[in-house]
């Protein structure tokens, strides 16, 4: 590999770019290899879609130059990009939802008179399909697909036009295991064909999986570049963060306490009236945390929403600290004493054109404290959210911010910031670190474990394994809305979780 | 007096002014499906109708000939289309407001250049009917069919356009991407602000000359002469389900009730009071029609939200 000196495909020199009040990027190089996956690392903000957005032609550089297979281009648009050869698969599909896969491949691609002919279409689209295993419905409609094959649809999409280089955007947030390796295979076969891949991800142990050069980005500029072999996972961290962080969260064992959350034979019925949630039963004693794994869409969402009450259950009990809740609804449920940090932050955790202050106080606002016969002590108000946001370390530029402003992973310290300061002692806490960069996640984690020591009950829904392995007392896991396996901390094994996540135990304990 | 209703040679009269009558909605409707399906709400073809009609009836008057005032109404509906455009293209404004400053716009200056220019009505030389070969003279469904205005047969003909434009061609495929996921159009470099401008030129032309098809085939003008067709016909989009094929069925559906409504008066079957009540069904249809079709299905996802790349 290292004997000849190969001409890079892509060279991004010194590139800049000042958006109001940051530097998005700072005079960052960037080379891409024929054939290589070039990862891109970086904490939320730190510049990696702006970066990427300039290559696509969706922004425009202040300064510095882009080169493409050894010439300088200028990429002004979208269009001016794929004729380039550099295609992109956005974190966020791009996708016309209402169009078939065919339909979605052809646009943008003119036809002859104007008029659209989607049979030659559809013959490349098979020999493109058939050469890179990816396999696809070509006449289904986009919303009838599941994500995986949406992915499909959308690398296919690329590879139709016949792209050299290609962008991939958090390709693997979205996956289950097995959709992920198959996506692995795919990129492979990609580079062996001489494509450039660039890959942005959070994931560090996949980034080293798969790449040949990772360029890592703090604040805009380029903060490290490695090879995967010359690097471990906590020194990327590191270049990412600023700061060393580390990965095994201590654990200290601590006396457990009585039931606080006790679900008996609970039913619930989701969004299309089927049953999501099938005769669940658990416990969660205090100083306790259990972890709910499972893929995404086993009953997780409906579970969570069922004991907050903000969903209505078919049957069953739910019990908090000891008394039997009759008529859930979030405030009875909140009296009781249970605190929640929802799966959707910016749909059920804020309201995101709310100030900071008025996201922390939407809990305690009507209590004792904070007012009096209706009028709001908007004082008392100040100093409360003044220590949350010291305590918790929420970035933001000031208390009267909207919160929209902030970053995600601010966002989900506001929150948890809100419901861990409410006195509540049984937790219930969904997805709490999707999306959320390393170092607040780490934060995020540190803050359960402070509760679990405090003997509060902590209930962790979370589709990411490797934190419900890391924080967990005792692992349930969740499929098709029932609880199919439980291990305790001590005996976690890696590949039994897997296969029952997977629904594979079934045929071997039968 | 209802056995004079139920004849052979009514029914004929009511049947072909149906068709006669859904001419304007069919236009309005028409175009504003094609707008709405690129995600432009245009809530002010009302007052284009108004300008259109007022532009045709101008023109014609002014130069003698129906076909000028054809010309006028498209003209005008294609600036009132620019205008728009740039107010919610380039403004990014919101187009629910934008639409109802349109129809003040459209009912206001038709008020004041009519009262300038025209003071009293004159009557002026309508389209004449095109009677089709051969077809016209077939007993009873020549007479319902093919004795029209040549606006009705265009009308027609413009929902099989419409139809082919939107599922057969790639503008078509670039409108429908722009009004269900316009950022995944503009990543294949479709340019989504130039498709709606499209739309909304075609949009507004086609409300122009759904105003000249109110006043050709009669001759005369007033102020506010399109009493809400214009509301209707976006009414009719939703009913239509975003489809030609449906605009089409909602515009013969109010057709036939403005037809039976003149016929009861033609025949005296309602005079007085009941006469304005009659009158007010058009408008009770919409309602009924709108509480029905509260279904969204087929909805464009992206239906009156500016597009902007950075926002």
């Amino acid at each position: 590999m290292q004997t000849e000196p190969v001409a890079p495909m892509l060279e991004m020199r010194c590139i800049s770019k000042r958006f109001p009040g940051v530097m998005a990027n700072d005079s960052v190089d960037f080379t891409v290899l024929p054939g290589t996956v070039h990862s891109l690392l970086g904490e939320n903000g730190a510049g990696k879609s702006t970066l990427m957005k300039i290559l696509y032609g969706l922004c425009r550089q202040d300064s510095g130059s882009i080169h493409f297979e050894g010439k300088e281009v200028d990429i002004s648009s979208p269009s001016k990009a794929i004729s380039h050869g550099i295609g992109m698969i956005h974190q966020h599909f791009m996708l016309v939802p209402t169009l078939t896969v065919a339909e979605n491949v052809a646009l943008g691609l003119g036809g002859r008179y104007g008029i659209s002919d989607m049979r030659p279409i559809k013959k490349r689209l098979s020999e493109v399909s058939e050469r890179y295993g990816l396999k696809v419905n070509h006449d289904a409609l986009i919303w009838q697909l599941a994500v995986g094959e949406r992915q499909r649809a959308e690398i296919l999409k690329a590879l139709y036009r016949d792209v050299k280089l290609l962008i991939l955007d958090e390709p693997t947030a979205v996956l289950t295991r097995n959709e992920v390796d198959d996506l692995f295979v795919t990129l492979r076969q990609l580079t062996a064909d001489g494509k450039g891949l660039i890959l942005i991800s959070h994931k560090l142990h996949e980034v080293i999986a798969l790449s040949d050069e990772i360029t890592v980005l703090r604040d805009g500029k380029v903060s490290g570049h490695t090879r995967p072999k010359e690097t471990t996972r906590d020194q990327l961290a590191q270049l990412m963060v600023g700061r060393p962080v580390s990965f095994t969260r201590e654990v200290a064992s601590v006396g457990i306490g009585d039931v606080k959350l006790a679900i008996k034979d609970l039913i619930v019925r989701g969004d299309r009236e089927t049953v999501t949630v099938n005769n669940l039963s658990l416990q969660v004693r205090g100083g306790e945390i259990v972890g709910v794994a499972g893929v995404s869409g086993n009953g997780q969402r409906e579970l969570a929403e069922a004991i907050f009450g903000l969903r209505p259950n078919e049957s069953g009990e739910i019990c908090i600290n000891g008394v039997r809740v009759v008529k859930p609804s979030p405030k009875a449920i909140r009296a009781c004493g249970l605190a929640y940090v929802p799966e959707e932050r910016m749909r059920d955790g804020v309201i995101a054109d709310f100030t900071v202050t008025e996201n922390l106080m939407l809990v305690d606002y009507d209590s004792e404290s904070f007012a009096t016969k209706g009028f709001l002590k908007l004082r008392a108000f100040q100093q409360r959210c003044a220590e949350l946001v010291k305590n918790f370390a929420v970035k933001t530029a000031t208390l009267e911010s909207k919160t929209r402003q902030l970053s995600g992973g601010n966002i989900q310290k506001l929150v948890i910031a809100r419901e861990f300061s409410s006195g509540a002692d049984t937790l219930v806490v969904a997805q709490p670190t999707r999306g959320v960069d390393i170092g607040a996640s780490e934060y995020i984690h540190e803050q359960l474990l402070l509760r679990r020591r405090n003997g509060s009950a902590i209930l962790l829904i979370s589709e990411d394994l490797d934190e419900v392995i890391a924080l967990s007392d005792r692992i349930l896991v969740i499929l098709g809305g029932r609880i199919v396996g439980e291990v305790s901390r001590q005996d976690v094994n890696v590949q039994q979780l897997g296969l029952w996540m997977s629904g594979v135990h079934d045929q071997v304990s039968a | 007096m209802w056995s004079e209703f139920f004849t052979v040679s009514s029914l004929v009269v009511v049947l072909a002014s149906t068709i006669r009558l859904a001419t304007p909605f069919l236009f309005a409707s028409l175009g504003e499906t094609l707008g709405q399906r690129s995600g432009v709400l245009n809530l002010g073809i009302e007052g284009v109708m108004l300008i259109g009609a007022f532009s045709s009836y101008y023109a014609a008057s002014k130069t003698g000939s129906p076909w000028m005032g054809v010309l006028a109404a498209l003209v005008t509906g294609c600036v009132m289309g620019l205008l728009y455009a740039f107010v919610t293209l380039v403004l990014h404004a919101e187009q629910g407001i934008s639409g109802i400053g349109v129809f003040l716009l459209g009912l206001g200056l038709t008020d004041v250049l009519f009262q300038r220019w025209v003071g009293t009505p004159i009557p002026i030389d309508g389209l004449d009917p095109w009677n089709i070969p051969f077809l016209a003279d077939i007993p009873t469904v020549g007479e319902i069919f093919f004795q029209h205005n040549p606006l009705v047969y265009l009308s027609v003909l413009l929902v099989v356009v419409a139809t082919v434009v939107i599922n057969r061609t790639t503008f078509g495929l670039n409108i429908r991407a722009v009004g269900e996921a316009p950022d995944a159009a503009d990543t294949l470099g479709i340019s989504v602000n130039r498709t709606r401008l499209f739309t909304i030129l075609i949009g507004n032309c086609m409300a122009g000359l759904a105003g000249a098809a109110l006043v050709l085939p009669f001759g005369t003008f007033q102020q506010n002469l399109t009493s809400g067709r214009g509301f209707i016909a976006v009414a009719l989009v939703y009913f239509g389900a975003w489809r030609p094929i449906g605009a089409f069925a909602g515009s013969l559906l109010f057709g036939f009730v403005l037809a039976v409504v003149n016929q009861f008066g033609a025949l005296g079957i309602v005079s007085g009071a009941t006469s304005s009540l009659t009158a007010m069904a058009p408008a009770i249809l919409t309602i009924v029609v709108l509480a029905i079709v509260s279904r969204r299905i087929g909805q464009p996802a992206a239906l009156s939200k500016p597009f902007d790349r950075n926002g």
